[in-house]
């Protein structure tokens, strides 16, 4: 299991090609991996991820070992940028490796809810009409239920 | 008691710093927060909807309610928005 947070771009194929690698064991691997979405008009200059140093990791860590817990999985990886990115950039991805798909699948989907309401980041977008924090979204809330 | 007491995102903007030492007799998170709203206006307004707001205690999600019995580190935030 890695759980990485760092501010510099990440390289996507290097990370997918060497996850679980030699693993004979596992026959699913499922990678998921965010950009930073433009906005409908256009506007959006780029965006500043903060985050809370120490929490950030004890999170992630808490979320990937809960994960493992719940299903059968042979490792996986998370990792999530803070800092300024723009619109196309890569801001995180999960990778989770299993024998069988079906737990490969929920295991990323459950990292993904988790981690959209309980790792301390905060989304502020910066435009040419100005700055606003980006809210979170009842629906995320509502989506760990389901967990 | 001293606490280590840190802000993010718009409550670190309101408040306009990021961290600092708060000596306190409260018991409780709100008890520390209401210490905060009587001292100046900023914190009023950075708590003026705690429902809006999380709080950590030693870097584990907590509740406005919980005591601060042995607890370090105090951080508020809005919502976290990951992913």
């Amino acid at each position: 299991m890695r759980v990485i947070v760092q501010e510099q771009p990440f390289d996507l194929a290097a990370e997918v090609e060497s996850f679980a690698k030699g693993r004979t064991d596992l026959g699913a691997v499922v990678t998921f991996h965010g950009i930073v979405r433009g906005d409908d008009t256009g506007t959006l200059d780029h965006m500043m991820i903060e985050h809370y140093p120490g929490m950030t990791e004890r999170a992630l860590t808490t979320i990937a070992q809960e994960a493992m817990r719940r299903w059968s999985l042979g490792d996986v990886l998370v990792l999530h940028r803070f800092g300024e990115m723009r619109a196309g950039d890569r801001i995180m991805m999960v990778a989770t490796a299993a024998r069988h798909r079906k737990d490969a699948f929920e295991a990323a989907e459950f990292l993904m809810d988790y981690l959209k309401s309980r790792a301390p980041f905060w989304k502020k977008e910066y435009a040419a009409d100005g700055a606003s924090w980006v809210a979170a979204k009842s629906d995320d809330e509502d989506a760990l239920s389901r967990w | 008691m001293i606490y280590d007491v840190l802000y993010f995102a718009w409550v670190r903007e309101r408040i306009g710093l990021p961290k600092e030492k708060v000596t306190s007799d409260a018991t409780t998170v709100a008890g520390l927060v209401a210490d905060l709203c009587a001292r100046e206006e900023r914190y009023a307004v950075a708590f003026s909807d705690i429902s809006a707001l999380r709080v950590a205690l030693d870097q584990e999600l907590s509740t406005f309610e919980a005591p601060l019995d042995g607890v370090r580190e105090i951080a508020f935030f809005p919502p976290m928005t990951g992913g």
